[in-house]
């Protein structure tokens, strides 16, 4: 564990960098310092690895004062991951993520073998192998800034916006890598964003900081949406915060209704039997089960129904993996104010209306609250 | 006659290719001119713009510095240094290594000031020493900008160092003071043609160097 213990950062000019913060950084999770720009997010995350030297306060790593240690047997023991990622550009991927094994005395091949190892790990192709970063695009190479940092094992890895310059598709392909990653390692992750989303998404526990080096609020993502601890970080979270935190209710307990779907070669009496449904609007698929759009059922006529007239059904959800809030995007989305959801082979399975979700929205905020209340009443 | 004439008459005459008036003797001499001053103009520049780049500090003081030299004329300093100190290398050395330290200086401070910082802090925060960090992150990017500091200190000695002639030495020089004595024009061409024709090896030399030094991921940047 790592732990942050009234470390100030103060610079000779009397700016004060980061003030009196303590923070208890859990094991083998992704802990995330979101703030605006001069919080003292970065000199925080700096400060562990000791590209700053804190003013006063220590830093304790297992236990043990990281001031006790040589700095660069305690840097290499540490994964650091920066924006852009700042590869070493006279050297191939290979080497540029052999770069810790070979300064920790590695041999070149055994360096080369873990650093193969590696590229598949973060996704990169064993083609790239021998290429110069200059001819990665920004999120290879931001995958290589992430192989690189993981090439000696090392159990605590401080990312310093690792994310921040490349493009939003990109970065969420990054994002969800690193999530998938750290299943598999379950590596002690220091992360810092300006990116409110970002930390919602990627962090176990977040640390909201505030100017001057204060730390306004640190819990899970899901407490930090339902109870800003004040005005500063209500704010900093966004006017949206409320649909934000939805993405931590699963769709699961959504009651899918079958009834509003035909099939395009559905018969009369098949469109006729699905009219009765409680839906003004039924969901046509095709054969295979897959949504191709809504109709109201009186222009439904047998044997003719013409695809390229339905009503568009925006994006389906996937049922039970995705959340009440990519449901409710469904729904707000669709012209019919209906939601599709979907298995994994893209087949209808159900829908649901706007009303249903919201439904669904007041029970989960009520079945947290009694949650709430009962870890109040645990000691 | 025309400058080619000249320059064909001058090396067609075989008097021209032996003894210690030769082409190949006054070639190596000049050549032998070039590379001690060049070797001492890097040996005290290098180390310096590499350590003042790495660190950051004393940029002003060198600028100001190679302004000065810069601006000392070598001819008159080696005139100088001949009067006051006689007959030897000495004066004929100062003059090119004055000369060649300015740009071997300022263009390797500005190289490694101008290497991207990105790598040089995830150096840092990997565990890299200082003088890794130095030798195997800034340097290598810093290279092709240092090389093309070398090459023009190195073909500004190559031109310059035929005012050793002047001071009774060799070199290529040789032909064309004597020549211009003689008033011997072929001569005067001649050694000229040959001097314009080292500077040119001498980037051949360069960049041949930069092909094998000189990474290919740095290399298209430059």
């Amino acid at each position: 564990m790592i732990r942050i213990d009234s470390v100030t950062k103060r610079y000779p000019d009397g700016t004060v960098a980061v003030d009196r913060l303590s923070l208890e950084i859990p094991d083998r999770s992704i802990t995330v310092l979101v703030g605006p720009s001069g919080c003292g997010k970065t000199t925080t995350l700096r400060m562990i690895n000791r590209m700053v030297e804190p003013s006063e306060g220590t830093i304790l790593l297992d236990g043990a004062d990281i001031q006790q240690q040589p700095v660069n047997t305690l840097r290499r023991s540490m994964g650091y991951v920066i924006q852009n990622a700042g590869l070493f550009q006279h050297r191939t991927i290979l080497d540029n993520i052999a770069t810790v094994p070979r300064l920790l005395g590695w041999g070149k091949e055994k360096s080369r073998a873990r650093a193969r190892e590696l590229m598949e790990r973060v996704g990169l192709d064993g083609s790239l192998a021998k290429r110069y970063p200059y001819q990665l695009s920004g999120g290879q190479q931001q995958r290589v800034g992430v192989a690189r940092a993981l090439a000696a094992d090392p159990p605590v890895l401080l990312m310093d916006e690792p994310f921040s310059a490349v493009d939003p598709v990109v970065r969420k392909g990054l994002q969800d890598e690193l999530l998938r990653i750290q299943d598999e390692l379950g590596k002690t992750i220091v992360f810092v964003t300006h990116d409110i989303d970002e930390a919602v998404k990627l962090g176990t526990m977040v640390a909201v900081m505030r100017t001057g080096g204060h730390l306004a609020q640190f819990a899970p993502p899901a407490e930090l949406l339902s109870h800003p601890a004040d005005a500063f970080v209500e704010d900093f979270l966004g006017a949206d915060r409320g649909i934000r935190r939805l993405s931590f209710f699963p769709s699961a307990g959504l009651r899918l209704q079958t009834a509003p779907i035909v099939a395009v070669d559905a018969t009369a009496e098949q469109i006729a039997a699905h009219d009765t449904a409680d839906a003004p609007y039924l969901l046509v698929t095709d054969p295979n089960g897959r949504p191709l759009g809504w109709s109201e059922p009186r222009d439904l006529t047998a044997g003719q129904i013409e695809t390229g007239r339905l009503l568009p059904y925006g994006r389906p959800f996937m049922a039970g993996t995705d959340s009440l809030r990519a449901a409710l995007d469904c729904a707000v989305l669709s012209p019919t104010g209906w939601a599709v959801a979907v298995d994994a082979e893209g087949r209808a399975t159900g829908v649901v209306s706007q009303q249903a979700i919201g439904e669904a929205i007041r029970g989960a905020h009520a079945e947290r609250r009694t949650d709430d209340t009962a870890q109040k009443v645990a000691p | 006659m025309n400058v080619l004439n000249y320059i064909g008459a001058f090396f067609d005459d075989s008097a021209h290719w032996q003894g210690y008036d030769g082409i190949p003797t006054r070639f190596a001499e000049h050549l032998q001119y070039t590379l001690t001053a060049l070797g001492i103009a890097a040996a005290v520049g290098l180390p310096i713009g590499l350590l003042t780049g790495h660190t950051g500090r004393g940029g002003n003081a060198l600028a100001m510095i190679a302004t000065a030299a810069r601006a000392l004329p070598s001819f008159g300093l080696m005139v100088l240094l001949f009067i006051l100190l006689g007959l030897g290398m000495t004066p004929v050395m100062v003059p090119l290594v004055v000369l060649a330290i300015p740009p071997i200086l300022v263009t390797t401070y500005e190289a490694m000031r101008s290497v991207d910082p990105a790598p040089v802090d995830a150096a840092r925060g990997m565990g890299m020493a200082e003088t890794q960090i130095l030798f195997r992150v800034e340097l290598p990017m810093a290279l092709p900008l240092i090389l093309s500091g070398l090459r023009s200190a190195a073909i500004q000695i190559v031109s310059t160092a035929t005012i050793a002639a002047y001071v009774s030495f060799g070199g290529l020089g040789r032909y064309i003071i004597d020549g211009l004595y003689q008033r011997d024009y072929e001569k005067v061409v001649g050694g000229a043609t040959l001097v314009a024709g080292l500077a040119l090896a001498t980037l051949a030399v360069f960049w041949l160097l930069g092909r094998l030094a000189v990474s290919p991921g740095v290399r298209r940047r430059v």
